[in-house]
């Protein structure tokens, strides 16, 4: 038998075979990979990982499939940044930024879809499809492309206009639905009954997912195959923080490191908070957000598929939740970049914002190694942060305008165009 | 103390194809009860061994779901509406 099993229901344990199916048909729960982490454990080892491609794909062992650099080289493995002065900022002596901004499509998207679109290929589909806040349309826009399968993407007409460029350009079928981002998942499951497409999100979900795991491997190696103490990520449906906390594990269970200790923090904006909501309740039960009001679009879900696993992950390491205003997220935005001249979308905001909260309320203590996921690329949402910016100085083409203007601040700053 | 309960597709096996179907009780307990009487195996597809409601099914209850209103114990009324709705799964 191979390393991987098959399918299996979080919920009740019942098997299924490894096809695009992703909903349990007797107790409707989730499926999940079924790996066998013996044999894993029998072929996986440091040296192996480090002498693989610099790709997410290093850590092909531990993902459902077969094959996969061939369909999308330079994806993963990502910069893990000390970062001193926003630490010193803090009051944190050792943080880390994983810099996941910069993959080929500027958000960890890249990841998921790289995964699911190499079970898609292996599964047989020509079409790619997905339901997106907006990073994962051009994910898969982009791999869908390079791979020559026809792609739908399915956006809500509320998302930011870098959003729609960068997923346009790569030439899918892009339909921008009236509604929320649940009221598009809800019409994306029943497109995913009608047509055999492999909607990275639906009906191959149990593989997509799994792509996530890949930022939890590549932190631990980074830090010199060591966990970290404290981790921050950014939630939206849930699914990215299950499966870090999924990924720790699972490299303790093969033999890669000896313990995970790490707590596992989640951050979501006061606008679409359902999971942080029920972490201060003290209830694993999500009452959905109706109508998502935030700045941070890539994390509008109000009915987050995962966040019951969410908050029992976060839970189950001794980590916490909170919540972070538009005004917190523009804030951890501009912080960000002035401290470490990265330029993050609103989801990195709220990430920021979060951790900064989390010191402040001593949930996260000096001398702890702390790393936040930064997800997404800031020149995609630029709406954000367009009027709290520092406004430029406009001179005329002469020194002196130069000089009276910028160095000796003489003359108020004409507006020209 | 007729109620009429709205059956969602994967489980019209158990009904007949049945997507409206009537039952009786005060509550939604009761209610599931009397379902499992008058459609066998449908209680274990929507409770787990423990008697609660499956995590990724919603009973919803004048459109609200029961588990912001009194659980099983949730009261129902003669001519009410009850539908049993699985959690949307992706995103």
């Amino acid at each position: 038998m191979g390393r991987i099993k098959g399918l299996k229901c979080r919920e009740c344990g019942r098997l299924y075979p490894l096809e695009p199916i992703h909903v349990c048909e007797y107790c409707f729960g989730p499926l999940e990979v079924d790996y066998d982490y013996d044999e894993i454990k029998r072929i996986i080892s440091r040296e192996k990982i480090e002498r693989g491609p610099l790709s997410l794909w290093r850590y092909k062992d531990l993902l459902p499939v077969e094959r996969g650099e061939d369909s999308s080289p330079g994806i993963g493995f990502t910069p893990l940044l000390r970062a001193y002065n926003l630490g010193r900022e803090l009051g944190l002596k050792e943080l880390y930024l994983k810099n996941d901004s910069v993959n080929p499509t500027f958000s960890f998207k890249d990841r998921v879809v790289a995964v699911a679109i190499a079970k898609a290929k292996e599964l047989g589909f020509d079409t790619l499809a997905c339901a997106s806040t907006g990073n994962l349309a051009s994910a898969v826009a982009a791999a869908g492309a390079k791979a020559g399968m026809k792609t739908y993407v399915f956006l809500p007409d509320d998302v930011e206009a870098g959003k729609i460029v960068n997923a346009a350009i790569y030439g899918p079928n892009l339909v921008m639905v009236h509604g929320t981002y649940d009221e598009l998942n809800r019409l994306c499951s029943e497109i995913a009954d009608r047509y055999h497409w492999a909607f990275v999100n639906v009906n191959v979900r149990p593989y997509y997912a799994e792509g996530s795991k890949s930022l939890a491997f590549e932190v631990v190696e980074q830090l010199g195959w060591r966990a970290p103490d404290h981790v921050v990520v950014p939630v939206g449906s849930g699914s990215l923080l299950t499966k870090i906390g999924k990924g720790l594990n699972e490299m303790v269970k093969v033999g890669l490191i000896e313990e995970a200790n790490t707590r596992i923090s989640g951050a979501q904006p006061t606008g679409c908070a359902p999971v942080a909501n029920a972490f201060a309740a003290k209830t694993l039960n999500i009452r959905p957000v109706k109508k998502p009001d935030t700045v941070a679009k890539s994390l509008a879900i109000g009915n987050p598929a995962d966040g019951y696993y969410a908050l029992k992950t976060v839970g189950g390491t001794g980590g916490g939740f909170e919540a972070v205003t538009d005004d917190e997220v523009v804030e951890g935005i501009k912080l960000l970049a002035k401290t470490e001249g990265i330029f993050t979308e609103a989801a990195g905001g709220v990430t920021v914002g979060v951790l900064k909260k989390l010191v402040e309320e001593g949930k996260i203590t000096p001398d702890e190694c702390v790393v936040a996921y930064i997800t997404g690329n800031g020149l995609k949402t630029q709406e954000a942060v367009t009027e709290r910016v520092k406004t430029p100085f406009f001179v005329e083409p002469h020194l002196t305008s130069f000089e009276d203007s910028v160095i000796f601040n003489r003359t108020a700053t004409p507006i020209s165009s | 103390m007729a109620i009429t309960v709205k059956i969602p597709t994967p489980l019209r096996n158990l009904t007949g194809g049945a997507k409206d179907v009537t039952a009786e009780g005060t509550n939604i307990g009761d209610l599931i009860d009397d379902l499992e009487k008058r459609h066998p195996g449908i209680k274990d597809r929507i409770c787990d061994e423990t008697g609660e409601v499956r995590r990724f099914v919603n009973i919803y209850v004048g459109g609200e779901d029961i588990r912001f209103l009194d659980g099983l114990t949730t009261a129902v009324s003669d001519g009410g509406d009850v539908s049993i709705v699985p959690a949307v799964a992706g995103g």
